[in-house]
């Protein structure tokens, strides 16, 4: 006898399979859905498809603008996994993100008529201190004071923006800009180098690549990454073994805080060149699609933020072409995650149509 | 201070607060069962983008507010069958609700920025927001159905053993919850604003879940709480109304750090936290074999 409904049965022991087959039918659901959507948006489902996945990297400058936007994305979804692995849930990467980009850009606009080499080398390590600082207020009230800090770092990414809305409107604005809320362009020399000429792809993704090797490094090779994952699979066995939690967030916090902060300078100093108010599309939210998708994982994330810049660059393309609002990118992201997670119980559990 | 004045006030507070008390009420109950949504911003700007467009489209309050709180419901009961059935990890699934919700929104309202509609009185909702609270508050402590609800989110096991249907519960008040959370949106679009623009609700769903932990889970202070939020974000407006040589962003995130300095407050007697939240909160259930 077969029941028409699966019930769910408990493995024994978590399948190895389907945690790398889980993003893949995440994503295959994603492409279900969205065909669904755009036929009911009254489109040829494979035509708005082809617009929306295919068309936007068909040519060398849609390869490169996949790099851009997969570069701030992948360096936070890395940053966001020594979190999420000990199940700190760090959600203000935006926050930290645009504190790098304040304190490196700051470095950058009191710099802007000076050419030297060592510029940019210190945007980048203002931007990481910056970010860094910043992730450390929610590990500090968390350890200190037990606060919850998926709020206090989602509150700190409001703070931030206003802040850099302060700097941009106020005392940062460019005395030349008709003012327009944007501050002096960065010189030559503060700006991330382009990687071929005429292609908007920057050193940043050098940057992040490295990075992304640094921390694979971190996770598998050495002690911290071992603690990380002790007490993200069991806080009492960590305890056991005498790993001090609170080092471990502050770590975390600052690591992640570190890696958004960089990405935010690369993106003002990359592609952008100024401060001005909208310096990043939401790129510290998606992060955390990413880094699910990506499993946490270094190479499953360098995928993962590909895949994700691919709504970005889609959405953009749909709007053109078809006249679909770019939202629809969003709607994509949220959809790859809902069907990732709930396929994930395939890992710890199986489906089972026989009657027990 | 005339009395006019402080009147006046009085009345932009109230107004104001209202969508505060509507979302924290709402994450509280779905909380007390043992389930966190972090969904409710994205629910919140559904809410609202559902009872605009529906309004506009059909010119009435009625049908704006019952699709508003079935977006809600449809929207909660996507996050409930995942946590519920599949056993998601609740706090990335509220997150992904969140996202989607944000995106869905802006989608629906694209061709409706700007278009002016005749707000509704406020006033029926201030009034039904104090009632709600006190609804629930009797619900969960002079009912046994509230008693019942408790105790699945205390201990989900012993009410599974007792024969209650845990997922039955929970899927329940994930449902009021997110009702609750589109209501406060549908307001803040046909009532507060009245108008619908992108991202609109500006982190008030993530207020409202600061405001759970801030009345320790208990509904009367949820109404506490939301006053010192309203307070605070009026206070701010007015004085930077006034023209004070100090910039307006400095004031536009006092409601932000004031939510970061109450969580402190709370959070940091950790007997009291640990006594109240419930002590299911996230963890998944599963009933095995």
């Amino acid at each position: 006898m077969s029941n028409f409904l699966p019930t769910i049965v408990s493995r024994s022991q978590s399948s190895n399979i389907m945690n790398f087959f889980v993003p893949i039918i995440a994503i295959v659901l994603t492409l279900i859905t969205g065909s669904i959507i755009f036929l009911l948006l009254g489109f040829d489902p494979l035509y708005a498809l082809y617009t929306f996945f295919i068309s936007p990297i068909s040519s060398s400058y849609g390869i490169s603008e996949l790099l851009v936007k997969a570069t701030p994305l992948a360096l936070i979804a890395i940053g966001l996994a020594f979190c999420f692995k000990n199940n700190i849930y760090n959600i203000g990467a935006e926050g930290q993100l645009t504190m790098g980009a304040i304190f490196g850009g700051g470095i950058g606009i009191l710099f802007h008529d000076t050419n030297t080499f060592w510029l940019l080398p210190l945007m980048i390590i203002a931007g990481a201190i910056g970010g860094a600082l910043w992730g450390l207020i929610p590990a500090l009230l968390k350890t200190k004071f037990n606060t919850n800090e998926i709020l206090t770092s989602l509150m700190l990414v409001y703070v931030a923006l206003f802040i850099l809305d302060f700097l941009v409107v106020g005392p940062w604005k460019d005395p030349h800009g008709f003012s327009f809320p944007k501050s002096r362009a960065f010189s030559d020399s503060g700006r991330m180098p382009l990687l071929f000429d005429g292609l908007r792809v920057h050193f940043g993704l050098i940057i992040t690549l490295f990075l992304i090797f640094i921390s694979w490094f971190v996770f598998s090779k050495t002690m911290l990454g071992f603690q990380l994952k002790v007490s993200g699979f069991s806080p009492k066995a960590a305890r056991y073994a005498g790993f001090n939690q609170t080092t471990l967030i502050f770590l975390a916090f600052g690591i992640c805080g570190a890696f958004a902060g960089i990405a935010g300078l690369s993106e003002v100093s990359g592609p952008i060149g100024l401060l001005y108010r909208d310096i990043s599309p939401n790129y510290g939210f998606t992060a955390i699609i990413v880094a699910f998708l990506g499993r946490l994982h270094p190479l499953g994330i360098i995928f993962a933020s590909l895949i994700i810049a691919l709504t970005y660059l889609g959405a953009e393309d749909a709007q053109l072409f078809l006249q679909i609002p770019s939202a629809v990118g969003f709607i994509f992201q949220g959809l790859v995650l809902f069907y990732l997670l709930g396929a994930e119980l395939l890992i710890n559990y199986k489906l089972s149509f026989k009657r027990t | 201070m005339s009395v006019d004045l402080i009147l006046g006030i009085l009345q932009i507070v109230l107004i104001a607060t209202t969508p505060l008390v509507f979302a924290g009420i709402g994450e509280l109950v779905t909380e007390k069962s043992g389930v966190l949504n972090l969904g409710v911003e994205g629910m919140m700007l559904v809410g609202a983008v559902t009872a605009f467009v529906t309004l506009v489209i059909t010119g009435s309050y009625f049908f704006a507010f019952f699709i508003s709180l079935l977006s809600g419901v449809v929207m909660s009961g996507l996050f409930a069958f995942l946590v519920l059935f599949l056993m998601s990890n609740q706090i990335a699934t509220g997150l992904a609700l969140t996202i989607f919700g944000i995106g869905l929104s802006s989608m629906l309202g694209k061709e409706y920025i700007g278009t002016p509609i005749n707000g509704l009185s406020p006033w029926f909702f201030v009034i039904f927001s104090f009632v709600i609270v006190f609804l629930v508050s009797y619900f969960f402590y002079k009912t046994k159905m509230g008693l019942i609800l408790r105790a699945v989110g205390e201990s989900h096991n012993s009410a599974h053993a007792l024969g209650y249907s845990v997922i039955k519960i929970r899927f329940l008040s994930i449902l009021f919850g997110g009702s609750m959370c589109a209501l406060a949106g549908s307001y803040i679009s046909i009532c507060y604003a009245p108008m619908w623009q992108e991202g609109m609700t500006a982190g008030r769903g993530w207020i409202a879940l600061a405001l759970v932990v801030f009345a320790t889970w208990k509904p009367e202070r949820v109404l506490i709480g939301a006053y010192i939020f309203g307070g605070v974000t009026i206070l701010q407006m007015n004085l930077q109304a006034l023209g004070l040589r100090f910039p307006g962003q400095f004031f536009s995130m006092a409601p932000y750090l004031a939510t970061i300095v109450v969580l402190v407050l709370i959070s940091s007697n950790r007997l009291r936290i640990k006594l109240s939240a419930p002590a299911s909160l996230t963890l998944p259930f599963y009933k095995g074999r």
